[in-house]
């Protein structure tokens, strides 16, 4: 989503303001631009809704495969009924109020933070209600927009269960799920992807998120997807705790096929998740789509490479681990980035990951038991700094496009401007999320309480938690 | 009668029954059995947590034979399973006191 923003937004907002009252003279003021329905494509929505589609299957199943198979036998349902109910429940916050805290501005104290309730069990979303993307001129069936976005919503929270698997009481995770969601995702994605789109910014240039106002770039998600999601999962093992027995006893993964097989299918699925953040059937669409296969393939060969040498032992485990960190490198610069330097943004990413979860993970001695923060927010933070530098022009990246002009323009790209810009929004969204889950985790581990006993856990959740064993 | 309780690799399965069947052992039990002894366990790491497994995998055969070709027994379990290599096994033998085919009701050595 979000190719991007303009630097002189925020210039411009001194202007815009001195400029408003001219709006109340009909004469000084142009005619408002009314979206209408001819500026549909049909191209656009077949491939938005198959991309929703394709998302969804990165939660169930994949998601539930790749962490399941990765815990032993005794939790491999807790693991499925988790991220099922997590996927369910997103998607009913969403159509309640997650929409429109996201994706409007208006009804609330904080416009660049966080929206209001106007659009509410989507009120006044109807089959004739338009959404921008990111042409001048070009709109989709807002239904197609919410419905994209809630897969987005989806995924987020399931991927945080992988940091305290084995260990946590399932009805205090789905309702720090809904809380989390409400204080820390939709803000965030309200931060980095809200705008007024190409053909309002020019007339509204102060109605954006804080995020995508500075400058940040994130196509499809590093920030608000992984980081965020990875960092919830880091403060929840941390106040949690390690399981009973980490480092005492082995704690194999039960099936590595049912990793393998998620994580196949997570990489499908991804081809939705960021060609389909284009929110177009254009070119944009097809160079995530390019960037997203070979920047996954580099991180998954350095990955094995890196274990040859290390080991003489290749894992199946360290080729999957890798395609999903290059997966979630390649996700904020999947639509800026040459498919060159998308395959080194893909390495680079795999090799740090491989270095975080097998020495700095061991040296630190929390249990992150599926290593969210390891690769989701390490991966994350390496794709969304690494952004600020493929995107620029002189390496063949696409840029930033200027949409403060009625039409809009490419941007002027300045490298170390660009990459500090990343830095900063990394930095927002791992201070707020830190702050919402420690918050929630804390609460909640003081009143209803966030493990089950100890008998219970040595038992499995399958059984203490949800009565029934994956396998008799 | 004696009874022979062989430990071995296995993959030297196949070719110790062959050996076995071409000197006249009509029959074997196989067990599939875990253990240890000096050539300790193996390494499994899982994203660099390593676990060492001390029990490795091996095959248990039991075999019942009349005295006059329980040499012969150990001797060709000895030559067929042997790569040189630590952790080929062992070769227990036992008296047996008795032997009774089920379906018959026969006993000694006509049973086996």
């Amino acid at each position: 989503m979000k190719r991007i923003l303009s630097n002189f937004a925020m210039a411009a907002t001194g202007a815009a303001l001195l400029a408003a009252p001219a709006f109340a003279a009909p004469a000084a003021a142009p005619a408002p631009f009314v979206p209408t329905a001819d500026m549909v494509n049909k191209g656009d929505v077949a491939w938005m809704m198959v991309s929703t589609a394709f998302v969804l299957l990165m939660s169930v199943p994949a998601l539930a495969l790749f962490y399941g198979g990765l815990v032993r036998a005794k939790n491999m349902l807790s693991v499925l009924m988790q991220v099922l109910t997590i996927v369910c429940v997103a998607a009913l916050v969403w159509f309640g109020w997650g929409y429109s805290m996201a994706f409007t501005s208006t009804g609330t104290p904080f416009p660049t933070l966080f929206g209001g309730l106007d659009k509410a069990f989507l009120k006044g979303v109807s089959v004739t209600s338009l959404a921008a993307t990111f042409s001048n001129g070009v709109y989709l069936p807002e239904l197609v927009f919410v419905m994209f976005q809630m897969t987005f919503a989806c995924i987020t929270p399931a991927l945080i269960v992988g940091a305290f698997a084995e260990r946590v009481k399932f009805t205090s995770l789905i309702i720090f799920v809904v809380a989390w969601m409400t204080l820390a995702y939709f803000p965030i994605a309200h931060m980095v992807w809200y705008w007024a789109g190409p053909d309002f910014l020019h007339a509204a240039p102060t109605d954006m998120g804080l995020l995508w106002g500075w400058g940040a770039l994130d196509f499809a998600g590093g920030t608000v997807v992984h980081i965020n999601a990875g960092v919830a999962g880091l403060i929840g093992c941390l106040i949690i705790g390690p399981r009973i027995g980490y480092k005492k006893e082995p704690m194999p993964p039960h099936s590595l096929v049912m990793t393998m097989i998620g994580a196949s299918l997570l990489w499908i699925g991804w081809f939705g998740f960021n060609a389909g953040s284009a929110l177009e059937s254009n070119a944009f669409a097809a160079l995530a789509f390019v960037n997203t296969f070979v920047a996954t393939a580099a991180a998954g060969a350095a990955w094995a490479i890196i274990e040859q040498i290390a080991h003489k032992k290749p894992s199946l485990l360290g080729g999957v681990s890798g395609v999903v960190a290059g997966l979630v490198a390649i996700t904020p610069a999947a639509g800026f980035a040459h498919p060159g330097t998308a395959i080194i943004l893909g390495a680079v990413a795999s090799l740090v990951c491989y270095f975080f979860v097998t020495t700095v993970k061991n040296k630190l001695g929390y249990d992150d038991s599926l290593d969210v923060f390891g690769i989701h927010a390490v991966g994350g933070i390496v794709g969304a700094i690494g952004t600020g530098i493929v995107a620029d022009p002189a390496l063949g990246g696409q840029g930033w496009i200027d949409y403060t002009a009625p039409v809009a323009k490419a941007g002027v790209f300045d490298l170390a401007g660009q990459v500090t810009t990343q830095i900063y929004a990394v930095g927002v969204t791992v201070v707020w999320t830190s702050v919402v889950s420690a918050a929630l985790f804390l609460i909640l581990k003081y009143t209803l309480g966030l493990r089950p006993d100890a008998e219970a856990e040595t038992n499995g959740l399958d059984i203490s938690e949800h009565g029934e064993r994956a396998y008799n | 009668m004696k009874f022979i309780i062989a430990i071995i690799k296995p993959f030297k399965l196949d070719s110790v029954r062959d050996a076995l069947s071409e000197i006249g052992i009509a029959g074997l039990t196989v067990t599939e059995v875990k253990g240890y002894g000096r050539q300790k366990g193996q390494t499994e790491i899982y994203r660099g947590a390593e676990y060492s497994t001390n029990m490795l995998p091996k095959v248990k055969l039991e075999i019942a034979a009349s005295d006059d070709i329980a040499a012969q027994v150990v001797e060709t379990i000895q030559q067929t399973a042997n790569t040189g290599a630590i952790g080929d096994g062992k070769i227990f033998v036992l008296d047996l006191a008795s032997a009774t085919r089920i379906r018959t009701g026969e006993s000694g050595e006509t049973a086996l």
